[in-house]
């Protein structure tokens, strides 16, 4: 029987990946923005495995909601994303270091 | 409650939503040419907002089954918002012309708009979801117009960060917010509070207390404070600077506002954890804020800091709790803007012939011999963010120690009070390098009606000639924080 602890421990473990990802990938940007979506990914895992053992729909409607900010978000950070290229011609994240201080 | 009234309550929002598509259609159809009508369009729809605030919308209690709340609080911050909103909107396209050789975009405007009705939403939530959606709505906003300037390198790399970090900061907030739901069983701020008021120990206790945690490490990073305030200097330096005048004044009121109403509302029975938190975040920003101000020689960046040192202080009032402490906060981020708008206005008048901006405290030597108007202002400014009395800037520093020292927290106002003085330090050093160092080349180009204007509006009301206001902005300000309550 799955109980809803294992639900949180995956949950917190994609969660900390997703952490992880942001700060410990020194190699592109893209990986951020898949860590950022594994984070809100993370988060919908624990929205429904509580919606579900709670008996409560506002769970379930709110992952909806962050499942649709999530694309917004991913929309303007590609597109961010492009208009930095298109400067700069790189994607690596150690580049990314005009401002310092 | 029937619909209609409960539509009634959320007129300001209506108004601003529905007014920014169309004017997005407007901009969509009508190309860079309609820039003009949009910004005045879109700072007549705050204006219409802001007497909409009037009605129902202030006094009308809650909407739509809790998710809106229709209360002084939020009208006192939403006021502060739309003023901000309305003085960034109005002084872009001069920025804009100067900086990039080409007219602003008219989506300038409505982005601006429609964070600013994210920052309503922020403001007035009454539940994690509506509050989750009004927040992504502004910071959404917010990572465009930080990388506004598409052809500057360091305008895409402000907007690069903001957006990651920011990301980040949402993420770790929506964590938080769905371990509170997952143990308090509902989102609506009410249920929250008499989850907390419930558990005292137990495993229901610690996961709440968990989803605590979450949720004000990304509040702080919301509002900018340490040790969640890495992203602060970078995009203010590369934003364009209406847009970093904009981050430092409206969003900041709309986080800090809506971390005040997440504190009290929903936290409010647990303020005994949350307070170590916010003490510890409020002396870390205050001394952070300004040590690492006083090596700066960007003005935007120095800016930043100080933003993350005042930040600290409005801290203090929400550690204090009570009416008192948020009253205090609401006056503090309310001169807090004044001042900080003020500065970003001065800052956009720093350019050379070329209508290039310019960013170093260096050139801003002996500027009390070539534009002696303008030192005089930004003279004021910088004495009122030091906390110097009569300035307004002290009596908002005050509030909140007093607040403090009423609710028994003497020796944190103490020290809060001692470090206040290492801020006063960077704040003078500026005002001393205009007043006393030899002349730079002065600053090419004449202030413009609108910037200078605002720029001695907002110089008069810190003087004490704002202490004509200053009463009723704290008799108002009681009055919205009594509605928390």
């Amino acid at each position: 029987m799955i109980s809803l602890t294992h639900y949180l421990v995956v949950s917190a473990i994609l969660f900390t990946m997703g952490v992880l990802g942001i700060f410990m990938n020194r190699k592109n940007l893209i990986v951020i923005l898949m860590a950022i979506e594994l984070i809100l990914l993370s988060v919908n895992i624990n929205f429904v495995a509580f919606s579900s053992f709670l008996n409560d729909l506002v769970g379930q409607v709110f992952a909806m909601f962050v499942l649709t900010v999530a694309a917004g978000e991913a929309a303007i950070g590609l597109a961010i994303l492009v208009i930095y290229f298109r400067g700069r011609g790189t994607i690596s994240v150690d580049d990314v270091n005009r401002m310092k201080g | 409650m029937s619909y209609s009234m409960q539509l009634m309550m959320t007129l300001p929002e209506l108004v601003l939503a529905a007014g920014s598509i169309v004017l997005m259609l407007v901009a969509a159809w009508g190309g860079q040419a309609s820039t003009k009508l949009v910004s005045w369009a879109s700072v007549a729809l705050l204006a219409g907002a802001g007497i909409a605030l009037a009605g129902p919308s202030s006094t009308g209690g809650v909407a739509f089954g809790g998710l809106y709340r229709a209360d002084a609080f939020a009208t006192f911050a939403k006021v502060v918002i739309y003023a901000a909103a309305a003085v960034s909107i109005l002084v872009a396209p001069k920025f804009f012309q100067r900086t990039s050789g080409e007219d602003l975009r008219p989506e300038y405007p409505v982005l601006i708009l429609l964070s600013t009705v994210g920052m309503g939403m922020m403001v007035s939530a009454g539940d994690l979801l509506s509050l989750y959606v009004g927040l992504e709505l502004q910071s959404l906003s917010a990572y465009i117009l930080a990388s506004f300037m598409r052809r500057d390198t360091r305008s895409a790399e402000a907007g690069l960060k903001y957006f990651v970090l920011g990301a980040l900061a949402s993420g770790i907030l929506l964590y938080g917010i769905s371990l509170v739901y997952g143990f308090a069983g509902t989102t609506l701020f009410e249920g929250i509070a008499d989850a907390y008021r419930a558990g005292t120990g137990g495993s229901q206790h610690t996961g709440l207390l968990f989803g605590l945690v979450f949720v004000f490490a990304g509040l702080a990073f919301k509002i900018s404070a340490v040790p969640f305030h890495m992203w602060t200097p970078d995009v203010y330096e590369g934003a364009p600077t209406p847009v970093t005048a904009y981050f430092a004044s409206a969003p900041k009121v709309a986080a800090v506002a809506m971390a005040v109403r997440v504190a009290v509302d929903a936290m409010g029975p647990a303020i005994l954890e949350w307070r170590q938190i916010v003490i510890f975040a409020s002396l870390a920003s205050i001394i952070f804020g300004a040590v690492a101000a006083i090596g700066q020689t960007n003005i935007k960046r120095l800016l930043a800091y100080s933003s993350i040192n005042n930040v600290g202080f409005a801290l203090i009032g929400l550690a204090a709790g009570g009416e008192e402490g948020v009253a205090s906060v609401l006056v503090y981020m309310a001169i807090y803007v004044v001042m900080t708008i003020g500065s970003f206005l001065v800052v956009l008048q720093m350019r050379d012939e070329q209508g290039e901006q310019v960013e170093t405290i260096a050139s801003l030597s002996g500027m009390s011999r070539t534009r002696p108007g303008l030192a005089l202002a930004l003279a004021i400014f910088m004495f009122s963010l030091a906390g110097i009395p009569p300035l307004l800037g002290f009596f908002a520093k005050l509030g909140v120690f007093i607040a403090a020292m009423h609710s028994g927290l003497i020796a944190f106002a103490t020290v809060g009070a001692a470090a206040s003085t290492i801020g006063a330090f960077y704040y003078l050093k500026i005002v001393k390098t205009m007043y006393f160092d030899e002349p730079a080349p002065a600053f090419a180009g004449k202030t413009d009606l609108v910037e200078g204007g605002l720029i001695a509006i907002s110089a008069v009301v810190i003087s004490p000639i704002g202490w004509l206001v200053f009463g009723a902005l704290g008799t108002w300000s009681l009055v919205a924080a009594k509605a928390l309550f």
